[in-house]
Formats: C-alpha cells, structure tokens, sequence
C-alpha cells in the first residue's frame, strides 16, 4: 500500500504544483521518483518529525499543499504539539501520512506500533482521520486526501495487503462504503484490518448469518448515517480496529450509536487497553490478539445469540 | 583485558549479528556492526557490571539510544552471560524477548526501551542526575546515532547534562556519517561537529571508534574528565567488516540473505 500511496502522490504532483513533500530521514527505496522528479518541492529535513511537521505548516501557510510522511508514531505522536497549535489550529493545509498503521511493523516492537493514532488525531479539531483498507481505497483516498482543504491524516499499510472491493469504488471522505451485503448484522471496520473482516463475513454464511461489511474508511468525520442505517436494518453491529480498543472506531461508532438513542447490540473488537510487548510477523499477531476471521465470527455469533 | 581478547570477542559477535540478522530475515546490520567496538570495550573492559545480577544497584548503566542497533546490544550481552548465546537466534521471532527495538521489561540487562530516536540521552541525564542525589558512583554511557542527533531533543538533552555539570555521564555518538536515506552530509548538515558539542560546554574526544585501543583510551580519558560531561565522537564505518555492507546506505535496515550470511561470516571468520 505504500506503493500505492507513493506512486499516486506523484501521479497528483504532477499536475498539482503545490504538492510538497517533507520527509524525516524515511523514505529510501520509495521516495526516490518524488525527490527526482520534484526536487524543489522535496524536503528531507534529517530525524527530526517536529522541525518537519512546522516546516510542512510554513509551506501550507504560503498556499501550498505539504505532505508528512514517515512510520508509524514518528510523525505524529512525536510531534504532536506542532500538529495541534500549528497545523491544525492554523487550519493548513498539511497531510500527515504514516506507513504502517497498526502492527504492521509486528517484530520491531512498541516503538514501531501506530496503536492510539486514530483516538488522539481524531480528538485534533480540524483533523480528518482516513484508514484505507486496500489498494483500490489507499489510490483514492489519496486524491481524496489531497483535494479536502486542511489538515488530514492518512494511516496507510505497509506492503501487500489483499484486495477487499472487487470493482470500482466511490471513495468519498465521511462516506463508509459497503464491501459486502447482509441484513442479519454490520461489521465495521477501518483500515487494512477490514480485509479479515470481510472474511469473517464469509464464514457466518455457513451458518446462516448473513453479515454486512462496512470499510469505514473515515473514522472522522465519520459517516453517522450509515451506522444508524445498520442500526435500525440489522440485529448487532460490531466495529473492528487495528487500535487500542479506547477512543478509536469503535469509541465513534459507540458515540453515534449512544446519541441517536438506538437499542442495537454493539461490540467493540480492537487491542486490550495493555502495550502490544510480544512480537511476531503481523499476521501472528492479529490473530493472537483476536483479529481472525473465525475469532471475528464468533463475536458476530455471540453477540446475536444474546439477542435472541 | 588484552587488546587482542577484545578482539576476538567483537569478531564473535559480529558474527552473532549476522546469524541473528540472517535467521530473523530483517533487521539492522550498518550501526550494529559500526558501534561493535565501542559496546564491546565497555561491557568487558570499562563497565562495572554483574551479568548475573542485572540489577544491581552501583551497576553502570548504558543506554542504547539508538535502539535499532540492539543486534549488537543482545549479542554482547549474550556473550557477557546476560542469557544464553543460543537464545540470539530467536531475534524477531513469535514471542521472543528480543525484540526488533530493546524492551528493558523482557530482556536482563537492557536498561531502557528504545526505538523511537533522540530521546535517549534524556533518559541518562535523569539516571545519572538520581546517581549523583543518591550518592552514587555509578557512571551512565549512551550511545547515540549520528543521524539521531538532527532531533532536537538530542541538543536539549546536551544543555541539559551540561548545566548540570554531569561528569558522571558519557555520551558516544557513532559517527559512522549515514543514515536511512543517504549521507549525513547530505541528508542534514552536522558540521562543524565537534565545535557544536563543545559551544554546549561538552568535553570532546575523537577517536576512530573501531580501533580497540583508541576507544580505550577515550573511555579512561572520559572518567578523569570532571565537572562538564564528555561525549566521544567515534568516526566509524557503517557496516564495519563486511566488505559489501561497508559504508553501504542500503545496508541500514536490511538482513543478509543466506549466500550473503555465508559471504559474511567467511569474511569474518578469515579475520581471525
Ligand atoms: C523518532 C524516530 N524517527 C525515525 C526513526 C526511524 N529511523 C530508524 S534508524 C534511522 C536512522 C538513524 O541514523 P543514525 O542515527 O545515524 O543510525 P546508524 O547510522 O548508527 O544506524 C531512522 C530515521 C526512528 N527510529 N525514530
Ligand atoms: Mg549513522
């Protein structure tokens, strides 16, 4: 997804001279067409994530559009206070990008783990919060990014995350797209994390459940409409997070859900309120901390027998 | 200890960095190999330390601030009996301790957990401002990256142990000129170097950080040095040893296939 991102960015670049990009000493192996195709508008400024973030702000400030881009925490927690007082109070025009959201970097540890980004960026006024689940979203997202004027983040993947819309898709900031039908119960989920959603819907067929998916692809501002839809055409909703399970989705939807006054049962599934200090590859890790499908499944299930 | 049995063990454990690297399949090589000398000669020359009692109280602490050099932290702490040597293998793997970034909760010996950088020399200043309240007479190293000291943080830290006179701290910095995406030089401006640590009231060594004897010396000088901190800017070489990864920027923060393990440990190996 990376990839993706990079090449897209280069794609807008080229025929929107605003575009900057302000790098913190990551970027090797994918930056370089950017640096050289633009290296004008191609700041490196060495590790430094809070000189970067203010650097972007002065150059959103004299009517340019400057992207943050580095791993996980780095741009972002590091620098927090220069995101807060001057990008978005300023309401500039700076999109924060991090590469591999969630546990993606698996075996680097804490460090390296992108797990309260989406709850402290979605408490920022001003912030757009965006989590593309696949290659198809992260593309457009990327425009979608680029054309919202003020402050945006965009949590993207890493590498190869599979495909979860088959065709063609309307990627629209604040709107969920649906990635599967069903009446039965919504599962929700935002960021690559979906993709294992989805087969969780998959698998409740067997059992007759016929499971709606949703990539909620903001997490602010997030799409109220389609939640109180789900909440009022199926039996339970649950959200899914790559994210510690307070004040992210399943904190947005809970909201949603409590102020529009509907009754629905609703689980949050996303990483226990404890520092993820185990490592392994990403996908070990996701499913020990209860992101497989079949583990998706069965709270699906639970949470529908309990109804009954 | 003899110059030569220092040798020998930063050779090993050169060694254990690249089976560690090659088994896990990622990893950092460059500033693990560059600082080899710099981390050997304090744990088995220079540093009061007790491998079987991590936490004994007059130890002296070091800090890898630059936590993803801690290939080279696990194998000399392995090698100095921390934990068995066999465990290296596991670095990265499921549920291992050793951790792509040092976790002081999981791993005996590891002071403090790093991986996110510049913040580092903080940490000691706090560790040897409490050693000197406490009347301690443990002295505090950290080892910091190059590259890591474009962080601002980094030269707050410096005012820091200068104000405070901290003469019971060292900081070293791997001067090994690179970092991810190319030359320091090019990437962002350090020069004039030594001049900057010594207008922030530091005392400076220079030394060329991969010669045993120069190292050395430059801790021994370290601790007669009182009433400012010193730091001691090691000019080394990224990826020291191996003569594909030497001064190589793609070998930051990539593990050696295994014809390149096996290249790798030949080399080392005939160096004996
Ligand atoms: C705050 C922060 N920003 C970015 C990174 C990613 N990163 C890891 S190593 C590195 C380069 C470090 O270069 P240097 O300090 O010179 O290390 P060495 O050459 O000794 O490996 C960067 C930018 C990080 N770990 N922490
Ligand atoms: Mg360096």
């Amino acid at each position: 997804m990376r990839t993706v991102f990079n090449k897209t960015l280069l794609k807008i670049a080229k025929k929107d001279e605003r575009i900057f990009l302000v790098l913190a000493d990551i970027g090797y192996g994918e930056i370089e067409p950017f640096a050289k195709a633009f290296p004008d508008r191609y700041f490196n400024v060495g590790v430094a994530e809070q000189n970067m973030t203010d650097i972007a702000c002065g150059l959103a400030m004299e009517g340019n559009i400057a992207v943050t881009y580095s791993i996980a925490n780095f741009p972002t927690l590091r620098c927090l206070e220069q995101i807060r007082n001057d990008v978005c109070y300023h309401n500039v025009n700076v999109k924060i990008v991090i590469i591999g959201g969630g546990l993606a970097y698996g075996a680097l540890g804490v460090s390296h783990q992108s797990t309260e980004d989406l709850a402290i960026m979605r408490a920022l006024p001003d912030m757009v919060v965006v989590a593309p689940a696949d290659f198809t979203e992260a593309e457009a997202a990327t425009y979608a990014m680029v054309k919202h004027p003020g402050p945006v983040y965009y949590r993207c993947g890493y590498k190869k995350e599979p495909r979860l819309h088959k065709g063609k898709i309307d990627f629209k900031i604040g709107k969920a797209i649906q990635a599967r039908a069903g009446g039965d119960i919504t599962l929700i989920g935002t960021g690559t994390i979906t993709y294992r959603v989805y087969q969780a819907a998959e698998l409740l067929v067997k059992d007759g459940i016929q499971a709606r998916v949703l990539s909620m692809h903001t997490v602010k501002p997030i799409d109220k409409e389609a939640i109180l839809k789900a909440a009022d055409e199926t039996r339970g909703i649950i959200t899914v997070e790559e994210h510690n399970i307070i004040g992210g989705l399943g904190g947005a939807v809970a909201e949603v859900l409590a102020e529009g006054g509907v009754g629905v049962p609703f689980k949050r599934i996303g990483l226990p309120d404890t520092y993820v200090h185990i490592v392994g590859s990403h996908d070990w890790l996701l499913d020990r901390f209860g992101f497989s499908p079949e583990s998706i499944a069965q709270v699906a299930k639970n949470l529908l027998k309990c109804r009954q | 200890m003899k110059i030569k049995e220092l040798q020998r063990i930063c050779l090993e454990v050169r060694r254990d960095i690249i089976r560690m690297l090659g088994e896990a399949g990622s990893g950092h090589p460059g500033g693990s190999l560059s600082a080899a000398e710099l981390v050997v000669a304090l744990y088995f020359s220079v540093m009061k330390h007790r491998a079987k009692e991590p936490d004994w109280e007059d130890r002296d602490r070091f800090i890898l601030s630059k936590g993803h050099c801690c290939p080279l932290l696990y194998a000399v702490l392995a090698r100095c009996g921390y934990f068995p040597v066999e465990k290296l293998l596991t670095l990265r793997k499921l549920g291992s301790p050793l951790q792509g970034h040092p976790h002081n909760l999981e791993v005996p010996g590891i002071e403090a957990s790093t991986g996110s950088l510049g913040q580092g020399l903080s940490i000691a200043n706090g560790i040897a401002l409490a050693g000197r309240l406490n009347k301690k007479n443990y002295r505090v190293y950290c080892l910091l990256g190059d590259g890591e000291t474009d962080e601002g943080q980094v030269w707050e830290a410096v005012m820091t142990s200068n104000h405070y006179h901290l003469d019971n701290l060292c900081a070293i910095v791997d001067r090994n000129r690179l970092q991810i995406d190319g030359k320091t030089a090019d990437i962002m401006q350090l020069e004039p170097y030594p001049e900057k640590w010594r207008a922030f009231g530091w005392y400076v060594i220079e030394i060329d950080g991969n010669n045993l004897a120069e190292v050395l010396g430059a801790y021994l000088q370290a601790e007669k040095i009182k009433g400012k901190p010193t730091v001691i800017i090691a000019r080394t070489i990224k990826g020291k040893g191996i003569s594909f990864m030497e001064n190589e920027v793609e070998w930051h923060g990539q593990a050696p296939k295994k014809e390149e393990v096996e290249k790798a440990l030949k080399e080392l190996g005939e160096r004996i």
